[in-house]
């Protein structure tokens, strides 16, 4: 935890240095921008998307959305991207470690867990020891994933050891297994169960106060189209980008 | 034989080279990337045996499955007079077009908890298949049979079917012809295809971690461990990789030389 918030402290100074480099603003942006992004952004970030390209009518936004340690690893063999948003500072400091990162990364949002039930709640699912409980079907989030390194902390400091039936490669896909009805409760991000609508039912639980998930953003120094990596980290921290942000459950850094 | 090989006609030899080299390569890239001198504490890692062992039960069952399936309905299909025959063919080769996530997502809506069939035997016994070792033979099974079926069905149209009648004049019935006649003649197709679909279910990824999940020991075989280990340990994923090329090859050429010999290049894979 200590660790994150050094990271989210770094990263708040470097959100005030972010603004005065280049400004590519006026520029009329054209081309592609591609956007590597946490599985748990995909609902925010494709709005986001779309009104920058309203704003720039010779822009278009692609999206890669898949978990954070996916992406990481992508960008680090080489995967061609403009923009990379993770889910943790840890995924982040992968990237940065490997100095393909063109300014420092910026923190611009938090989110915490959720226990993510089917309509109806057919497990009887009540609070976190439910999801220790190995009678039930309990999707979690694999330890390599933010969502489940946070997993692995919320376990930990309410001294309850998880009882998961599958350990999932993303947040979505954990999610996806409580939209299906194949488990009883998955833990997944507060924003996830905003997201599906009626479609889960979200019951909160106060150890999720124990693991606050930073995430950042930055622009890759390989970016094919720096101007546009700009403007789109620029409308993500904008006041604008955060009414979005927080209209789908993330808290401000 | 060896004055043949001497006269492999360019047109032939450089694209075949070419070929080879796009196969063959990024398995080099594995072998010289390893980090060898990692290899011990590496492969002794909690887990990486778990994940091996679960990979060659769940492979094999898969083909015992396909084997007990797939063979009668390559039979139907190469021999029967049955109407819709090439519909059928297109349908039950669907699985091999269709992204293996998707054949996941397919599963769970059939026998998922909520599906159309799991429902019931849910709601009944009380049994779940998803997130269960048998749910990774059934998704290894579903993506591995159309190899089988194929394989089996070239080979049965590849074979002499002179044989067959001969028998049913003799007086046999269509089963003891198949069991006595059939399956005998094209017994190196048959197995030429249980090896191919055993391949493809150990390799099997996106079926098996959508419809079976992943966890350790129960359903998270070679290729789920190594996709997680890539997120983490880049060096833990290409031992596992180099783990698991080093057991499907043994045991593919093992049984080159024991089962298919030389009459499975005639009969094999049409």
């Amino acid at each position: 935890m200590r660790r994150r918030f050094a990271a989210a402290a770094v990263a708040v100074l470097a959100l005030a240095g972010c603004g005065s480099g280049d400004d590519g603003a006026d520029d009329e942006l054209s081309g592609t921008v591609t956007v590597f992004a946490a599985a748990s952004l995909t609902d925010v970030f494709t709005d986001l998307g779309a009104r920058l390209e309203d704003d720039h009518p010779g822009l278009a936004v692609r999206f890669n959305f898949a978990g954070s340690s996916a992406l990481a690893a992508q960008l680090t063999q080489g995967a061609p991207a403009d923009v990379y948003a993770s889910a943790d500072t840890d995924q982040m400091d992968v990237v940065t470690n490997d100095e393909l990162v063109s300014r420092a990364p910026t923190l611009f949002a938090t989110n915490t867990l959720e226990i993510a039930v089917p309509p109806g709640n057919p497990g009887g699912i009540t609070d976190l020891a439910d999801l220790a409980d190995p009678a039930r079907t309990i999707a979690l989030c694999a330890a390599e994933v933010p969502c489940g390194a946070a997993t692995e902390e919320v376990f930990d400091a309410a001294g309850l050891t998880a009882a998961p039936d599958t350990l999932e490669e993303d947040v979505r896909a954990a999610l996806t297994k409580v939209q299906l009805g194949e488990v009883d409760a998955a833990l997944v991000y507060r924003t996830d169960v905003q997201a599906a609508g009626d479609a889960v039912e979200g019951i909160e639980f106060p150890e999720a106060a124990d693991a606050v998930n930073g995430y950042a953003i930055c622009t890759l120094t390989a970016a094919p189209n720096p101007a546009g990596a700009l403007a789109f980290v620029q409308l993500v921290t904008s006041e604008a980008g955060q009414d979005a942000l927080a209209a789908a459950g993330f808290a401000r850094p | 034989m060896r004055r043949r090989d001497a006269g492999v006609p360019a047109p032939l030899l450089v694209p075949a080279l070419l070929g080879v080299a796009f196969l063959v390569l990024p398995l080099v890239g594995l072998v010289v990337r390893a980090p060898w001198g990692d290899l011990g504490p590496q492969l002794t890692r909690p887990g990486v045996g778990e994940a091996l062992r679960l990979s060659l039960v769940s492979a094999t069952l898969a083909t015992v499955v396909s084997l007990l399936l797939g063979v009668p309905l390559a039979w139907v299909l190469a021999r029967s007079r049955i109407r819709g025959r090439s519909l059928l063919r297109a349908l039950v080769t669907v699985p091999l077009v269709l992204p293996p996530v998707v054949g996941g997502v397919a599963l769970f809506l059939v026998l998922g908890r909520q599906g159309l069939v799991g429902r019931w035997l849910y709601e009944t016994t009380g049994l779940s298949l998803p997130f269960t070792t048998a749910a990774v033979v059934v998704a290894e099974t579903f993506v591995a049979m159309p190899f089988l079926v194929i394989s089996v069905e070239g080979a049965l149209r590849a074979a002499d079917a002179r044989f067959e009648d001969a028998a049913a004049t003799l007086g046999a019935d269509r089963w003891t012809t198949f069991r006595r006649v059939t399956l005998p003649l094209v017994a190196p197709g048959v197995a030429a295809g249980a090896v191919l679909c055993w391949a493809r279910a150990l390799g099997e990824f996106g079926a098996t971690i959508t419809f079976a999940g992943n966890f350790p020991g129960t359903t998270q075989t070679m290729p789920l461990a190594v996709y997680l280990a890539l997120q983490r340990d880049p060096d833990a994923a290409i031992v596992l990789s180099l783990v698991l090329l080093a057991v499907s090859l043994a045991t593919l050429l093992l049984l080159r030389g024991r089962w298919l010999g030389r009459g499975a290049g005639q009969g094999g894979v049409a």
